[in-house]
């Protein structure tokens, strides 16, 4: 016997039979992975994916530094806790960036975003848009007066254009890919000359994402278009330079006659100053708040909306709580376990009861208070909650007839909706099929000659029920508490239409966020961190009454 | 034999009706005496109102008329629980959620026992059962036979005069079964207890009990001890249900006190004991037990009436041959030979002559 | 999309011959379907009677499917965007909506006076729709207001029917329940007004953190008394049940409980807060859905047919031109333009929504109102 242990076991065809039995184990799980693959792709698209992505939008926070690129760069040297305000280094690289994105209609998004981290950011965007025309034509003017050719699009194409300057087109065409989000992909009929890219550094760019957006987005030909006004502002600032100055007197490739003709009138052109400006366009750009609230927020990705969903902020000084008249979600969170745990009770209170009925009587009877059981699932659930709206409301059904009956005053009738009370009786309604289904499953599992068995032993009625049948019926209760639970927490019909005030769920919230302030980064970290709570909530009790415990039938 | 040690009843059905619905009785007018240390079974087929006999009296439902006594006192209005009677379920009912020991001393610890009096009680039931080691596990992580025993011991354990068990063995394999069988007599009488035990398997009651009341449609057709029972039963529902039974239908020709000619259906006459025909021209079944058929006429009375028969079937069946033959254009008829050297193995087709004593012969109801 | 369009055009095209018999225009170029978002309701049912039916009566080719989305379609042209799929053709929504959409780069900009209709007399459609026009991707339709309704048969005897927007914060005079909308719009300004701002100077006040509070704190002393809604069926059912003494709504839904179902309600125009809705195309529509799109829009927002939707709803036009055109109700007969908003009898104190202001504050001052409620 000993001896045949230490060989490896020899299958009929030869293979070791280990081999064998893998071989043949496998195609069964190819099989079976064969016929659940639908399922789970099923599962992959429309609940996976979903979660992920909504993981991935709570913390991506990539529109600040896609929008404003070169301007958070720049911003990475500024210290906020000095009075000072950011240099203007950065005033100049903000109004490139923020030219592009107005042309690109992303900046004010850029604001909205910006605006739930501080307010008012929204309209220093949204107006600061609508100036950048104005500060670019403050050089254009001048510069067409000095150069008649300035005025003329073809010209600056043949003296922008040339060879050697693939390198900047691509990089400028990957920011406005991650501006826009679409590939801005294609043949543009345009490559910057690398020797003006050299000379004339900011026009040069400034031109290459002109003739890049009006190629790919506007479908019209570099050519035959006027620059943009930031493009002037660009060849204004790269005049500035006495180097570059120096340069053109010693050029003489295209456009060098106009570009002779704007140094020699160098002065007719006015001071750029981007920081004074932006001023003038919005006197919010000259705060350092602004400019704290930019570099806070300028990383790729932000705990940010996650401290916004557990009433913490993210500020220069680092995480803190949020003033107390704008703290909310915690409370709501506590509330919507709270009242979740409540509704549970009662379901259990009330469901118990008509399970055992159900389970305990004979089929016909069962099979008809059956059906009364599932009748509320037939009807829509946003017409039950609003017929416990005419039956709770102060002038309601239920109202009336304690006031007949003179249980309660007709001046002091009762409040029994709009605030806590009201969801719950609602949704101790809604969901008590919930409850009742998987306790009525695991209770007709329970032979009655327990109970009978317990009664002859001696036991009284009380004793039998609550030592032997009560025990049994737990993997029921276990059951319907976490469906009922967990179905509870993450409803926002009902408590938003009985709920009134105080009897609102967290899910609200997200609701609002998701279809009304349109803030989807906190309403997904609000949904994230209520997923993780289920799911903490879920482990608890596998660790406490254990998973197997449960039973939704048989 | 217990049943004769004591003639005070102890368990009483007076004229007992029970309905469910009002309209059919499922039992009928019910009377049963039951002396103290007596092992009753109640046989029947299913719906013949046995189960529901045991369920009133262990109080689980109440009778619809009638009066059952326990020791003397009506017990009618009385609840289960403070019934005192112990119990044994067809599949055991013991709680899944506690272990042996604490099914054990659930009865104690509902009567108020004190713990080391229930410690004591728990481990004499376990040690009764031969169980000792169990009292730690859970019900689930027992065989059927020691779940069977331990349901057993907890329906004994606090000590009630009278024991109800129902079909108790029906979920076990027929060897363990017939070993539970021995056990479960052996240890009712052993402990005096009176006990009221429900089958429909007629070798289980046959085996086991002191007597056997036979249930059919809602009434004890016979009650009687099992050698009674299965010798002479008292019509023809109980001849037929009890063993095996050989039947012969025919009209009576003539009774001469404990003998009468019986006229087959198809012109043959042959003698009988007159049970339960009062007078000529009646119809009546005729029964004989398959072993009590002679086809060796020289073993047989001169005077007997012998019957021509046809070999069907022929079987052999070790201890026994077992042999199917037509008789009187009856195609079941079947006999039974014990299996001894010099016995003649008949062969299908073949003729022969069979008989039998005239008290072996039964003319029953029709 | 060029490929798409390459592609759909011997399509629409094989569509327009189908239906070119009884077509008035030679709509080669032109979708045959819209996807028109409303609200549903009375005020759809006002959009389908004045404009698209006489609108189809004219292009027998033309089908409208309308789908009541618009109280999220800020959310779904969003998602519809990220899926990169519009569905939808044309948008009725809020002008608050629409600077969000025209913010958001999700609804397209229109030149006002090429897309739209002249006034009969000549005048360009930027000069008629005037101040209206409050985003470049707005086409205006009607002005409508949220304004204040009460039980006339609850005043208490003895006492004058409320003609005050502060009537609101009166628990002395006009004791019982009040229901406002669960939103800080219009109650934070209704609130600061009765506390004695001056009009002018809410918006700036409620600039302020003290203003806020100050707001706020005039709210708490009604608080106790507040039902709020968040539909706006919600108060005129609420007053009709007599759960509420008085409440806001739109100025629409009160005529309907007042005028057509004859409750005993009645209504304050004080302080009634102007608002907008119109239309809004989705930017980056195929070719031929945006021809079909602007050729409705052109006729559904022209001087008359603006004019005959007030017959329908109790809501003011949002051309200066239509005014006088108001007529009668369609069903009752009455003259329609005393319960217009815009009436000079009934617009003798209003705010218009600051939508600038809100669009800037409305994260912040929500949290603090939504902060405030849970207390």
């Amino acid at each position: 016997m000993s001896d045949t242990t230490q060989e490896p076991m020899i299958a009929a065809d030869g293979r070791p039979l280990k081999q064998s039995l893998a071989r043949a184990l496998r195609r069964q799980k190819l099989r079976a992975l064969a016929l659940i693959a639908p399922l789970l792709l099923f599962v992959m698209v429309t609940f996976i994916i979903p979660i992920l992505s909504m993981l991935f939008r709570s913390v991506e926070n990539q529109i600040v530094s896609n929008t404003l690129p070169h301007t958070v760069v720049a911003l990475q040297e500024w210290d906020s806790a000095q009075s000072e305000l950011p240099d203007e280094e950065v005033f100049r690289h903000l109004y490139f960036d923020l030219f592009k994105a107005a042309e690109a209609k992303e900046h004010s998004r850029l604001g909205t975003r910006l605006n739930y981290e501080k307010t008012g950011l929204s309209s220093v965007f949204r107006t600061t848009g609508r100036r950048l025309d104005d500060m670019g034509e403050v050089f254009q003017d001048p510069l067409e007066d000095i150069n008649e050719n300035f005025k003329n699009g073809a010209f600056w194409y043949e003296m922008l254009s040339g060879e050697g300057g693939e390198e900047l087109l691509e990089s400028r065409r990957t920011l406005w890919a991650r501006l826009t989000g679409d590939s801005m992909a294609g043949d543009i009929g345009f490559v910057p000359s690398s020797q003006m890219a050299d000379m004339l550094p900011w026009t040069t760019r400034a031109y290459t994402d002109f003739a890049i957006w009006t190629v790919v987005e506007e479908e019209d030909v570099v050519a035959e278009e006027d620059p943009w006004e930031a493009v002037y502002a660009g060849l204004a600032y790269d005049l500035q330079s006495e180097e570059t100055r120096a340069n053109i007197a010693s050029y003489g490739g295209p456009g060098a006659e106009a570009l002779k003709d704007a140094v020699a009138n160098f002065d007719k052109l006015p001071k750029v100053d981007f920081k004074a400006a932006f001023a003038e366009a919005k006197e919010d750009w000259v705060t350092t708040d602004l400019w704290a609230t930019v570099q806070v927020f300028s990383a790729d990705y932000t705990p940010g909306y996650f401290l916004n969903a557990v009433d913490l902020e993210l500020t220069p000084e680092g995480v803190q709580a949020k003033p107390e008249n704008q703290q909310i979600y915690m409370q709501l969170f506590m509330r919507t376990l709270w009242m979740a745990l409540v509704i549970t009770g009662s379901c259990i209170v009330l469901g118990y009861p008509v399970a055992w009925l159900l389970a305990n009587l004979p089929m016909r009877t069962a099979n008809t208070l059956m059906i009364l059981v599932l009748l509320p699932f037939w009807t829509s659930l946003l017409v039950r909650t609003s017929a416990w709206k005419v039956l709770l409301q102060q002038q309601g059904v239920i109202n009336d007839i304690l006031v007949w009956l003179g249980f309660v005053d007709d001046a002091n009738r009762l409040i029994l909706m709009n605030n806590a009370t009201g969801t719950i009786i609602a949704m101790t309604h809604i969901l008590l099929p919930f409850m009742i289904l998987p306790l009525y499953s695991v209770m007709k599992t329970i032979p009655p000659s327990y109970l009978r068995a317990a009664k002859s032993l001696g036991a009284t009625n009380w004793t039998a029920f609550w030592r032997v049948y009560f025990p049994q019926s737990v993997p029921g209760i276990g059951a319907g508490s976490i469906l009922v639970f967990i179905l509870a927490i993450g409803y926002y019909i009902t408590p938003e239409i009985v709920g009134g005030t105080d009897g609102i769920f967290i899910s609200n919230r997200i609701a609002y966020h998701i279809s009304s302030s349109l803030n989807w980064g906190l309403a997904a970290a609000l949904g994230s961190i209520l997923l993780v709570v289920v799911l903490v909530l879920y482990w608890a009790y596998d660790k406490i009454v254990g998973i197997d415990n449960v039973k939704l039938g048989g | 034999m217990a049943a004769d040690s004591s003639n005070d009843a102890f368990v009483e059905f007076e004229r007992v009706q029970k309905s469910y619905d009002g309209e059919t009785l499922v039992v009928k007018d019910l009377n049963l005496t039951m002396p103290k240390g007596e092992f009753l079974t109640m046989l029947g087929p299913s719906g013949s109102g046995k189960t529901t006999c045991l369920m009133m009296l262990a109080g689980f439902e109440t009778a619809t008329h009638g009066d059952i006594r326990l020791g003397g006192k009506s017990i009618n209005g009385i609840p289960p629980h403070k019934r005192g009677i112990g119990m044994v379920f067809q599949n055991y009912a013991l709680f899944p959620h506690m272990t042996i020991a604490e099914n054990l001393a659930f009865p104690l610890e509902v009567r108020k026992m004190s713990k080391a009096e229930r410690e004591e009680k728990v481990k004499r039931a376990l040690d009764m059962v031969e169980m000792g080691d169990f009292g730690g596990r859970r019900p689930a992580q027992l065989s059927g036979g020691q779940q069977q025993r331990i349901a057993l011991a907890r329906a004994l354990v606090f000590e009630p005069e009278l024991v109800l068990m129902d079909e108790p063995l029906g979920a076990l394999d027929k060897q363990l079964r017939e070993k539970m069988q021995f056990e479960i007599t052996h240890l009712a009488h052993r402990l005096g207890i009176t006990t009221v035990y429900v089958t429909h398997d007629q070798t289980e009651a046959l085996t086991m009990s002191d007597r056997v009341a036979v249930f059919d449609d809602g009434r004890i057709q016979q009650l009687a001890s099992p050698d009674q029972l299965y010798e002479s039963p008292e019509n023809s529902f109980v001849a037929q249900f009890i063993g095996e039974n050989n039947t012969l239908e025919g009209v009576v020709e003539q009774i001469k006190g404990n003998k009468c000619v019986v006229k087959l259906d198809d012109g043959e006459v042959l003698d009988a004991v007159p049970v339960n025909v009062s007078k000529v021209g009646e119809r009546t079944r005729v029964s004989i037990r398959p072993e009590r058929v002679e086809y060796n006429t020289d073993r047989l009375d001169p005077d007997a009436h012998t019957l021509s028969a046809e070999v069907l079937e022929f079987i052999y069946m070790g201890d026994i041959f077992r042999t199917r033959l037509r008789v009187a254009g009856n195609e079941d008829f079947v006999i039974k030979t014990r299996n001894a050297p010099d016995q003649v193995r008949l062969k299908p087709g073949q003729k022969i002559k069979i008989g039998w004593m005239a008290e072996d012969c039964r003319a029953l109801d029709a | 999309m060029k490929l798409i369009s390459k592609l759909m055009k011997p399509i629409a095209a094989a569509t327009a011959i189908a239906s070119l018999s009884g077509a008035a225009l030679a709509d080669d170029h032109m979708a045959s379907n819209m996807t028109i978002v409303s609200w549903g309701g009375a005020y759809q049912d006002s959009q389908i009677k004045a404009y698209a039916e006489p609108y189809m009566e004219m292009n027998p080719g033309v089908s409208v499917t309308w789908d009541e989305s618009s109280a999220e379609a800020v959310a779904k042209l969003r998602a519809m965007n990220e899926a990169g799929n519009i569905t939808w053709d044309l948008v009725d929504v809020v002008a608050a909506d629409a600077l969000r959409l025209c913010d958001e780069g999700l609804a397209m900009e229109v030149d006002h006076d090429e897309l739209l209709a002249a006034a009969p007399d000549g005048t360009p459609a930027s000069d008629d729709f005037g101040d209206l026009i409050v985003s470049d991707c707005f086409i205006p339709q009607i002005v409508y207001s949220t304004t204040v309704g009460y039980r006339t048969d609850l005043v208490p005897e003895g006492t004058a029917a409320p003609s005050d927007i502060c009537a609101l914060f009166d628990l002395e005079t006009y004791p019982g329940k009040r229901s406002l909308e669960k939103r800080p719009i219009n109650t934070m300004e209704w609130a600061l007004l009765c506390d004695g701002v001056a009009k002018e100077d809410v918006y700036d006040v409620l600039a302020t953190e003290e203003g806020q509070e100050r707001a706020l704190a005039k709210l708490d002393t009604i608080r106790d008394e507040v039902i709020w809604w968040s539909a706006g069926a919600d108060t005129p059912q609420l007053l009709a049940d007599g759960e509420v003494f008085m409440g806001s709504t739109y100025n629409g839904r009160l005529f309907s409980a007042i005028v057509e179902q004859d409750q005993p309600i009645g209504m304050l125009w004080d302080a009634q807060v102007f608002d907008l809705d119109g239309w809004i195309i989705p930017a980056d529509l195929p070719e031929e859905r945006l021809a079909r799109v602007k050729d409705f829009v052109k006729f559904a927002t022209d001087t008359q047919r603006l004019a005959d939707q007030a017959k329908y709803i109790s809501y003011g036009p949002a051309r200066e031109s239509s005014a006088p055109l108001v007529g009668k109700h369609a069903e009752l007969g009455i003259d329609m333009a005393p319960h217009m908003p815009t009436d000079p009898n009934n617009a003798k104190n209003t705010f218009l929504y600051n939508y600038e202001f809100w669009a800037d504050y409305r994260d912040d001052i929500d949290a603090k109102f939504q902060a405030w409620l849970a207390q």
